[in-house]
């Protein structure tokens, strides 16, 4: 694309530094050099920014009309209050929040069940994978290989082929629309690829260190909770955060699964988007109340989001 | 126990979870308690104490309904009568369902395509960049909003106002044309362009994913392969198409097809921002609307099939670049 125009501009200082500098330079330094060019580039700036305002300016858009009042948000584009913000003459409100919080759309105790939902929907498929990735790894069994092919091909399975006899099942033992039903399905659908990751990261850990606490006469058990859990703290934080994320921004499974007393804030928010179409000083606030605390989870955690990401992309 | 199944405060839904909790933990631990006998019992004994929980709610919750909606895609609407591949059929000779098929065709090409690109092309520019945490940050941070977060995001950007003096827009897209002296478009109603749209969402989304992992696979090129290709005199674009897409040809595999499988199950954007109207009807959602709307449920079973179904040929490919790779290593 408009990395074209770069080419000119590297060209001269790259073929200056590599040939005429006596000293070795290290492998940071001749990559900055490389790259110092192409970034000086103006087209190539002009890109680099155009696209980070794209993705940036959508969700300041929204950001700033949820704390507009109503009527200057039916009356006007958001952008308009920046000539106001330096004469001091732009007003701003929380009463949207109030409004979405505790009016007609009670989203503060939707809020109160998505932390529900959430927090038993990362504990227990993390927990049983992380026993079941320990299994997989460090224990022989007939069928071994055999069965984690068959965890590992069920990742690719859609969500959406087993609603709907989990549903008839859940009718049949009472429990629809509870957030057991709920924890019980995000948890099989999270296992799959929890037990994958889990055993990726555990077959990093040196063989040695498993053999010498069996040598010591250390049971399962003790090996996995002594030896390999303190070692694995990073990939469970990893893999935590990113269902956290899924849970917590996940709109199919509450929507089928949830009663409306016990519904997330993804269904409740993609409910006030169709019956409450125009209404954008509520719709604003409470899409706002729904991405707070996943942003700062991944904001804060950025690092082992990261981490955990790649080793899902680049080893599945 | 009523209270358990159905809490009815703030405070009894935290009980509840905390109960769940430690409910959870109890049995998990009698389970490794039972196991934990050194040398007296067999190792596939242990074994199951370990694998056998994920095993079983596998089992019960993937494999079993699996089997059971391809069964159930062979029947009726209310699944009492054998109807063959007729929900099949329906699905590939009926206008609307084979529009649906096509418009989701358009999904799993475009985002996957254009979220990758714009992805591999921004992982380049800032690559070694004096902002380069903060300018990844900021392409990132829509992964952390949900798709329903991220439809009313752009559904806002998107709005629409009656092109009226004395009315200003309020959507950001409406006003741009406007001061570009255009008139101010219904973005989300006019075919087939609504769907790019709807599959800009996605690819705003997704391009995070794609630019960090393919910023991970460039940095990781040897420097000896950039170095020797620079004396050989590639610059700039020369050294992009011959020696970066080359080198991290496996992560842009692995790239596209993760995003191809995610862009073919997700229907949180369509349903939120269009309900799927006005010729915007993807499987997913189609699928979501025959199960618990029309309560078609043989056609919803035969939806998720093709699901399924669509998914397994972007895994072979995936599976087969990768063992292409592994064998050139």
């Amino acid at each position: 694309m408009s990395t074209t125009p770069a080419v000119p501009a590297s060209t001269p200082q790259t073929e200056d530094t590599a040939p005429t500098k006596p000293r070795k330079l290290s492998r940071l330094e001749k990559r900055a050099i490389a790259t110092k060019g192409r970034l000086t580039s103006p087209w190539a700036s002009l890109t680099a920014v155009i696209l980070a305002a794209l993705w940036t300016i959508p969700t300041i858009g929204l950001l700033v009309t949820s704390f507009r009042p109503e009527i200057d948000i039916r009356r006007s584009g958001w952008w308009t209050v920046i000539p106001g913000i330096f004469t001091g003459e732009t007003e701003f409100t929380l009463d949207n929040y109030d409004q979405a919080l505790y009016g007609s759309d009670n989203l503060a105790e939707v809020f109160v069940n998505t932390f529900v939902i959430t927090i038993p929907a990362v504990v227990i498929p993390i927990t049983v994978a992380l026993l079941a990735a320990y299994g997989f790894a460090w224990i022989e069994f007939p069928g071994r290989n055999l069965l984690f092919v068959a965890v590992f091909a069920l990742q690719v399975v859609p969500i959406q082929v087993t609603l709907v006899p989990l549903l008839t099942n859940y009718n049949q033992w009472g429990m629809a629309g509870s957030f057991w039903s709920v924890w019980l399905s995000h948890s099989i659908f999270a296992l799959p690829l929890a037990v994958f990751l889990l055993h990726n990261f555990m077959k990093d850990i040196p063989r040695s260190l498993v053999e010498a606490a069996r040598v010591d006469g250390a049971g399962h058990v003790k090996i996995f909770f002594r030896v390999l859990f303190p070692l694995l703290v990073p990939a469970i934080a990893a893999f935590g955060i990113f269902q956290f994320l899924w849970v917590w921004n996940d709109l199919l499974v509450g929507l089928t699964f949830a009663a409306p007393e016990y519904r997330p804030l993804t269904v409740a928010i993609a409910e006030m988007a169709g019956s409450r179409g125009g209404d954008w000083h509520i719709l604003t606030a409470g899409a706002f109340i729904a991405m707070i605390v996943p942003l700062i989870v991944f904001l804060l955690l950025q690092r082992y989001f990261v981490r955990g990401m790649l080793a899902g992309a680049v080893k599945g | 126990m009523d209270w358990l199944l159905n809490p009815d405060s703030a405070t009894m839904k935290i009980v509840v979870m905390a109960i769940a909790i430690g409910l959870f933990v109890l049995v998990m631990s009698l389970i490794l308690f039972l196991v934990d006998r050194p040398k007296r019992i067999p190792s596939w004994v242990v074994a199951i104490g370990f694998v056998g929980p994920a095993l079983l709610l596998i089992a019960y919750g993937l494999l079993r309904p699996g089997l059971e909606t391809l069964y159930n895609s062979f029947f009726n609407r209310n699944t009492t009568e054998f109807v063959g591949l007729a929900n099949y059929e329906q699905m590939l000779t009926v206008g609307t369902f084979q529009k649906v098929l096509l418009v989701t065709a358009a999904w799993v090409i475009l985002a996957p395509l254009l979220s990758t690109l714009i992805g591999l092309v921004y992982a380049v520019l800032v690559d070694r960049a004096r902002f380069e945490r903060i300018a990844k940050t900021l392409i990132f941070i829509p992964m952390a909003i949900s798709m329903v977060g991220a439809s009313i995001i752009w559904g806002f950007v998107y709005e629409f106002r009656p092109d009226q003096p004395g009315v200003e827009q309020i959507g950001l897209l409406n006003q741009v044309l406007v001061w570009l002296g255009l008139p101010p478009q219904q973005f989300l109603i006019g075919e087939p362009w609504n769907t790019g749209f709807l599959i800009a969402v996605m690819i705003w989304i997704q391009t995070g994913f794609a630019m960090t992992v393919l910023a991970a696979a460039i940095k990781a090129i040897p420097d000896d392969i950039v170095e020797a290709a620079r004396l050989d005199g590639l610059h700039g674009l020369g050294m992009f198409r011959y020696i970066t897409v080359p080198s991290i040809r496996p992560a842009l595999v692995v790239v596209l097809t993760t995003i191809a499988m995610a862009t073919l199950k997700a229907f949180d954007i369509v349903r939120t921002m269009t309900g799927g109207q006005f010729g915007t009807q993807i499987i997913a959602n189609e699928f979501y609307t025959q199960a618990f709307r029309q309560n078609n449920q043989g056609l919803a079973a035969a939806l998720a099939v093709v699901l399924f179904v669509l998914v397994i040929p972007i895994v072979a490919y995936n599976v087969r670049q990768m063992r292409r790779s592994e064998e050139i290593r």
